[in-house]
């Protein structure tokens, strides 16, 4: 009923905004774009250094596909988790809300330990950030990206918290798609990052 | 349910999604593409380089990179349009999006080009 309530009051009330869309919603997307040359002058480093090394490890050597892929998998599943606890929060589902958004929180640490293992790994077998040009811009730009899931994460986990306290109701929605936004762009780059350093790697 | 104090700006973005926003039926079809391109991405990987001596394998690693790229533009595409909403949201959304993506295709472009005469620059003194 309050959620009709909340609906039927929107309905009556004339745009906040000289854009008629809320201003975090638009800032968000802002900044979105402009992470988007962020990440773009990452992926061209990577794309320009590339073959360049002097000497190994090689990516052909070092990087592994099945790893790498499963850590894919989680990403995309956390970006459908997301919008499925989105979903649950627009329509007052609080069970919806609370189960999904756990489930992403899931997928996202285990994506991060996945790439903290793959770093560690890495060391171990003599790439580090000064070995060469691989090194320096794959560490660059994973690493960059790794940051930014780790963001997220922490981002989504305190809508989480809201989330259980009862403090997210549909009218406030919005909190949860300006983070899941963000997610979702996470989700995308590693979209490019994953074909062009991984399954390019020979 | 009590509800803290609620905003008309919040009321009014409310109203706005939940009568744009899709269903999870269409957010569990669009999940399922998305891992099923992933898979075809790792499985024409897997044809073209870890089996050099099939023929396909061969076939495909000629067109390789632009079968990659367009299976990762797929995906790109599909979050979006549908995660993210920009099919339904204004269009002024997509277009600072689109906006941001075309200055970075023009990044990389643009660094790729410099890098490439650079070399080729110093190869020749």
């Amino acid at each position: 009923m309050a959620h009709d309530a909340a609906l039927d009051a929107g309905h009556a009330l004339h745009p906040e905004t000289t854009t008629g869309i809320d201003n975090r919603k638009l800032a968000i997307w802002t900044f979105i774009g402009s992470e988007c040359m962020f990440f773009a002058s990452l992926i061209a480093t990577y794309l320009v250094y590339k073959g360049k090394s002097l000497s190994g490890p090689t990516p052909a050597e070092m990087l592994q596909i099945p790893l790498v892929t499963f850590g894919t998998a989680l990403l995309l599943f956390s970006s459908l988790f997301v919008v499925l606890a989105l979903n649950g929060a627009q329509r007052g589902n609080r069970r919806q809300l609370i189960i999904w958004l756990g489930m992403t929180l899931v997928c996202g640490a285990f994506f991060v330990g996945m790439q903290v293992y793959e770093f560690q790994h890495f060391v171990h077998e003599g790439l580090t950030l000064k070995t060469n040009l691989f090194g320096a811009s794959f560490y660059l730009l994973t690493g960059f990206h790794g940051t930014h899931v780790t963001i997220g994460v922490l981002w989504l986990a305190t809508v989480f918290v809201t989330a259980l306290r009862g403090k997210l109701p549909p009218e406030r929605a919005m909190n949860l798609e300006i983070a899941a936004l963000y997610w979702h762009f996470v989700d995308v780059v590693w979209i490019v990052i994953f074909p062009v350093v991984y399954l390019m790697k020979d | 349910m009590a509800h803290a104090s609620v905003t008309p700006g919040e009321m009014s973005s409310l109203a706005h999604d939940e009568h744009t926003h899709p269903g999870p039926g269409l957010y569990v079809k669009i999940g399922l593409a998305l891992f099923v391109l992933t898979a075809l991405e790792v499985g024409v990987y897997e044809v073209a380089f870890e089996h050099p001596g099939n023929a396909l394998g061969t076939a495909l690693r000629s067109v390789f990179v632009p079968v990659i790229l367009l299976l990762s533009a797929c995906k790109f595409a599909l979050v979006a349009m549908y995660y993210m909403h920009l099919k339904q949201d204004g269009k002024l959304l997509s277009g600072v999006f689109i906006f941001g993506l075309i200055l970075a295709a023009l990044i990389i472009v643009g660094l790729m080009l410099l890098m490439a005469y650079h070399h080729a620059f110093a190869r020749l003194h």
